[in-house]
């Protein structure tokens, strides 16, 4: 029986010897997260962003003031408010669950006199929150979303839209755009949010241009590339430039965009009728 | 009665003795006020975030010191046992019962106003209102779902063989019930008889401890809560509470000591 101080450095060595194998093996490891600088990454891993898109709903149900479907109400899906309140005209609603009354929306009548009671304890009408400068509270958690996921582009226009329009702070707008545009360089939806930014908030319609005019090439170069992108978002900034040069007074640049949009617009004969109404301005 | 109040000064003084409750109201505090510290959009008036997480600490922290102080109790006079003197006084199982529960719901209660108050604090100086009827009702609420708690608690020191799987029971219950107790009826409408019937029976079999949860309410500023629903919760917890206390000393009063 060998002495029991000979067993513990044999073992020693051969941990030693283990570790010296495992530790180049684990550098080169595909699913390592050693060598990403960012400590969230390492932690979380890919993890983060199925919490990024919790924080983007919790944004959501902040705008709704806590009224908000569990995972297991009937939900009627489709894009969350503060994501449509962007692409759509102020006031402008939809959507089954926008009834406010008790019977309406996702809660549906009371099953039993404990729903019925229990309604009284948690948020069950729907309401916006509509007060002036009330749409800050929805901004934490963007902004933990992004920090999250910074590749969530939806994230970064959705905040913007927020901050400008309803907050009036146009410089935050535009440094989370940046910011958002740093980590996804290849994004046509935060170009052309920050178009809107230097167009409706500055002012500055030479640089809202380039930068809508660097959002079309990204769209295309994406549909080239990842096959169809999103034609709605190709429509909006389409629309953006032909407006922009038809107020600069460029009525071949403008033509030339409206009969782009003539291809991708559900409704072209209304687009034809600009068309003609241009050329006989020319 | 007064043997139970005698009973009940010293479970209070236990609490202000041990450090359960310090710990965590700092650690409440801490957090929050480092989440506080954070800057959001150059935005200083952004608020909800902060009452959501510090009163998401509260209740955690509510929970644990009502379960860890009601499961050791009597657990802890028959280690020590300091039960047999206690019993030998002119004292019944049935006061020593609610002699405990008395002072585990009280010490929660005096808990429960620290750390409101810190709340409260906390709103006043980001918010500038002070919703005081609001407030005053989510502590109310907030203490009798304690009460039904503790009661339960005290239910599983007398059937459970350790304080440490007492209160993990309990909290596994309690913690379920608040997660799943609202949907429970949703889920039962869903599944095949018998299971639908089952699980539907569960639904008006538990005590819903959810419905004390106004925290939404609070968060989002909304209204007050109408004092007769108010009213009507604290009877429903008030039942709850009698029904596991009288279980609890229905189980007790048989039971051997040794």
């Amino acid at each position: 029986m060998p002495a029991p101080s000979l067993i513990l450095s044999l073992l020693l060595v051969f941990c030693f010897g283990l570790a010296t194998w495992l530790q180049p093996w684990h550098e080169g490891w595909a699913g390592g997260r050693a060598q990403s600088g960012d400590f969230l990454d390492v932690v979380m891993g890919d993890s983060r962003q199925l919490f990024a898109n919790h924080f983007f709903v919790k944004a959501d149900m902040y705008f709704h003031s806590g009224y908000y479907p569990s995972i297991f109400d009937q939900t009627t899906g489709g894009t969350p408010h503060i994501t449509a309140a962007k692409d759509e005209p102020d006031g402008a609603e939809q959507g089954p669950e926008h009834e406010s009354d008790e019977t309406g929306g996702f809660l549906g009548p009371p099953r039993d006199w404990i729903d019925r009671f229990g309604r009284n304890f948690y948020p069950s009408h729907h309401t916006h929150l509509d007060a002036p400068g009330e749409s800050r509270e929805i901004l934490p958690w963007l902004r933990i979303s992004a920090d999250l996921d910074p590749h969530r582009v939806e994230t970064y226009t959705v905040a913007a839209y927020w901050l400008r329009q309803h907050l009036n702070r146009v410089d935050e707008a535009e440094q989370f755009l940046r910011a958002g545009w740093r980590a996804n360089p290849d994004s046509y939806e935060i170009l052309f949010e920050l178009g809107r930014v230097f167009d409706e908030n500055r002012h500055d319609t030479s640089r809202a241009r380039n930068v809508w005019e660097l959002a079309l090439r990204k769209w295309r170069e994406r549909s080239a590339r990842d096959g169809k992108q999103n034609e709605f978002m190709l429509e909006q900034i389409l629309t953006r430039l032909a407006q922009l040069e038809e107020l600069e007074g460029n009525w071949d640049k403008a033509v030339s965009y409206l009969q782009d949009l003539k291809g991708v617009s559900p409704n072209p004969a209304a687009i034809q009728l600009q068309i003609e109404e241009l050329k006989q301005k020319e | 009665m007064n043997n139970a109040i005698a009973v009940a000064s010293v479970v209070i003084k236990e609490l202000y003795r041990r450090k359960d409750f310090y710990v965590l109201f700092v650690l409440t505090a801490v957090i929050t006020l480092l989440m506080g510290s954070l800057n959001f959009f150059n935005d200083d008036k952004v608020v909800r975030y902060l009452k959501e997480i510090c009163l998401l600490l509260i209740w955690i922290s509510m929970l644990a010191i009502a379960v860890g102080t009601s499961a050791r109790q009597i657990p802890a006079e028959r280690e020590n046992r300091t039960i047999f003197p206690l019993l030998a006084k002119p004292i019944t199982r049935g006061q020593l019962i609610a002699g405990k529960f008395l002072g585990c719901w009280l010490a929660c209660g005096l808990a429960l106003m620290m750390f409101y108050g810190f709340f409260g604090v906390i709103s006043v100086s980001r918010e500038h209102q002070w919703a005081v009827a609001s407030y005053l009702e989510a502590f109310w609420l907030h203490w009798w779902m304690l009460a039904v708690v503790v009661a339960m608690t005290l239910l599983g020191s007398v059937v459970f063989a350790a304080p440490s799987s007492n209160a993990t029971i309990c909290l596994v219950v309690i913690v379920g019930i608040l997660l799943l107790g609202r949907h429970l009826n949703k889920v039962a409408l869903q599944m095949t008889e018998p299971m639908s019937t089952v699980v539907y029976s569960v639904y008006f079999a538990i005590p819903h401890l959810e419905l004390f949860d106004v925290r939404s309410l609070i968060v989002h500023n909304w209204a007050p809560i109408n004092l007769l629903v108010c009213s009507g919760a604290t009877l429903y917890a008030a039942g709850y509470a009698t029904f596991f206390l009288v279980a609890t000393w229905m189980v007790f009063r048989h039971r051997p000591l040794a």
